[in-house]
């Protein structure tokens, strides 16, 4: 059955969108993102994979040629970090309204300036409402799972909406970690042929991308918004085969000794696993805390946060990128709204942390939960600032 | 389309708005957009076509005789068969006029 193989994730991630078949693949190469794309083009120059990698120019052209290869029909897949994703930004907001299901992984990295290659999450932030799926990893095995898992969301005719995977720059793709690898057989049976709904063919020629009047742009919104809202249920369903396929079981929410935790700790990314020593550390020292890990950062799972909080006096929520001017860090703005129509909730506090690729330790955890239960109030803080 | 504008409801809009008839945008007219319309002196036209080329909406059709008509529809009174001309058989005037 399945083997266990130590690989870069970034590999890993790579060698899953070729077991997942992918027609198309265009992108650009940008750090930390380059692994996966490299060893993507060499794996079809070798014949390993039966795909056009078509080398753009620019990740506005990679995003424009998956726009046209989603809509011709084909498997697509692409790739991209930080300013890359800016670049490409356009068209990122176009595929989602267009209704071209694809698969993105965001290498994730800060945006400029200063200039930094190194990890947060400010890149996706800028598309947090691209109206694309977007999912949180934590280790390389999610990602490897995932590139199936995103493919069949994305192209299940009950959805047709771009998936995105954020993976943690250098902290998860330059890292190399146990996989376990499926079997090709299992993944066919996991992920059919992409079936489209319509798709640009001269035989049968249809009109993608009209202009929307002002007496027929809020409808077609309206349709987008209600199509993304009733995504949840068959991202479940996906997960759960998913799990039933191959034991490994993914949730909206991922809850870490949460049991009668009086404190609860909201992580998204690799930093759950880092977080999860430091609730060891601080339950040694009697700390009643837990963990909750975000994977689903949209659709938000809002239900299922409330109750994964639901015994909590305290939230401590960890964002990677600022709101400037804004009420914190884009993850506790998501908290608090959540929280918000509950009779009696949660204080919440926030933390900036983990900028630009500052390292974060289990013991940065126990000293945040020490402030945040001394400090009252709602509050946001950058936090391991030199005064 | 099967409903006039104003009816159709979200629910009634393709997955991703595809327009799946094909060349419905001849019905859309974007003569509404005028501002200026073009008047056309056929006795000063020497038939050379230069309008037809240039109208960038082919709101300009050309007769059997060689003459030329403009599509009012379509026209969207940009003016520029009037600046291309090579005889003033074109000239632009207010829509109200
Ligand atoms: S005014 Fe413009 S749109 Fe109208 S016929 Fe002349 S060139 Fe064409
Ligand atoms: S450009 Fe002037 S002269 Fe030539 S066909 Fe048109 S109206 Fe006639």
């Amino acid at each position: 059955m399945a083997t266990r193989v130590g690989m870069e994730v970034s590999i890993a991630a790579a060698e899953a969108v070729k077991q997942a078949n992918a027609d198309i693949i265009a992108a650009y190469p940008i750090t930390p993102q380059t692994h996966i794309v490299e060893h993507l083009s060499e794996l079809v120059n070798d014949g390993e994979l039966d795909a056009e990698f078509i080398p753009v120019e620019s990740e506005h052209s990679a995003m424009s040629v998956c726009a046209g290869s989603s809509a011709a029909g084909a498997r697509t897949f692409t790739c991209t970090s930080s300013q890359g994703l800016i670049l490409m930004s356009e068209i990122v907001y176009a595929v989602a309204s267009l209704r071209l299901p694809m698969l993105m992984i965001l290498a994730n990295r800060s945006l400029n300036s200063p200039l930094s290659i190194w990890n947060d999450h400010s890149d996706v932030m800028s598309v947090r409402d691209c109206g694309w799926i977007q999912v949180f990893m934590e280790n390389g095995q999610e990602v490897y799972d995932h590139v199936f898992i995103g493919f069949r969301v994305a192209e299940d005719r009950n959805v047709i909406i771009p998936f995105m995977m954020n993976i943690d720059g250098f902290m998860l793709t330059h890292v190399i970690e146990p996989i376990g690898l499926l079997e090709q057989e299992v993944v066919d049976r996991y992920l059919p042929p992409f079936q489209p709904l319509y798709r640009l063919h001269p035989n049968n020629p249809v009109t993608m991308g009209a202009f929307g009047p002002p007496i027929l742009f809020t409808e077609a919104k309206k349709a987008q918004d209600e199509a993304f809202n009733k995504t949840m249920p068959h991202i479940i369903k996906a997960w759960q085969e998913f799990g039933d396929l191959t034991g490994r079981y993914y949730h909206p929410i991922e809850t870490y000794r949460t049991d009668e935790a009086k404190i609860v700790i909201i992580t998204q990314g690799s930093l759950g696993e880092t977080a999860s020593i430091g609730i060891d550390m601080m339950r040694e020292e009697k700390e009643p805390v837990g963990l909750v890990k975000i994977r689903l950062w949209r659709p938000f799972p809002f239900a299922e946060l409330r109750e994964a909080v639901k015994e909590a006096e305290l939230v401590v929520v960890m964002d990677r990128a600022i709101s400037y001017g804004g009420p914190g860090g884009p993850l506790a703005g998501e908290v608090r709204s959540a929280l918000y129509p509950q009779e009696s909730r949660p204080r919440v506090a926030n933390f900036i942390i983990g900028l630009g690729g500052r390292d974060v330790a289990p013991e940065d955890f126990v000293q945040m939960v020490q402030q945040a239960k001394a400090q009252p109030g709602e509050w946001y803080e950058i936090y391991g600032v030199r005064e | 389309m099967a409903k006039p504008e104003n009816e159709i409801t979200w629910r009634d809009l393709e997955v991703g708005i595809v327009v799946n008839e094909p060349g419905n945008a001849s019905v859309y007219c974007t003569g509404d957009w005028r501002s200026q319309r073009p008047v056309y002196a056929t006795e000063r036209c020497i038939k050379c076509g230069t309008c037809y080329i240039y109208c960038p909406d082919m709101a300009i059709k050309i007769l059997r005789d060689g003459y030329i008509e403009h599509d009012l529809y379509y026209c969207k009174g940009c003016g520029i068969c009037a600046q291309e001309c090579p005889t003033g058989a074109i000239t632009m005037v207010e829509e109200e006029e």
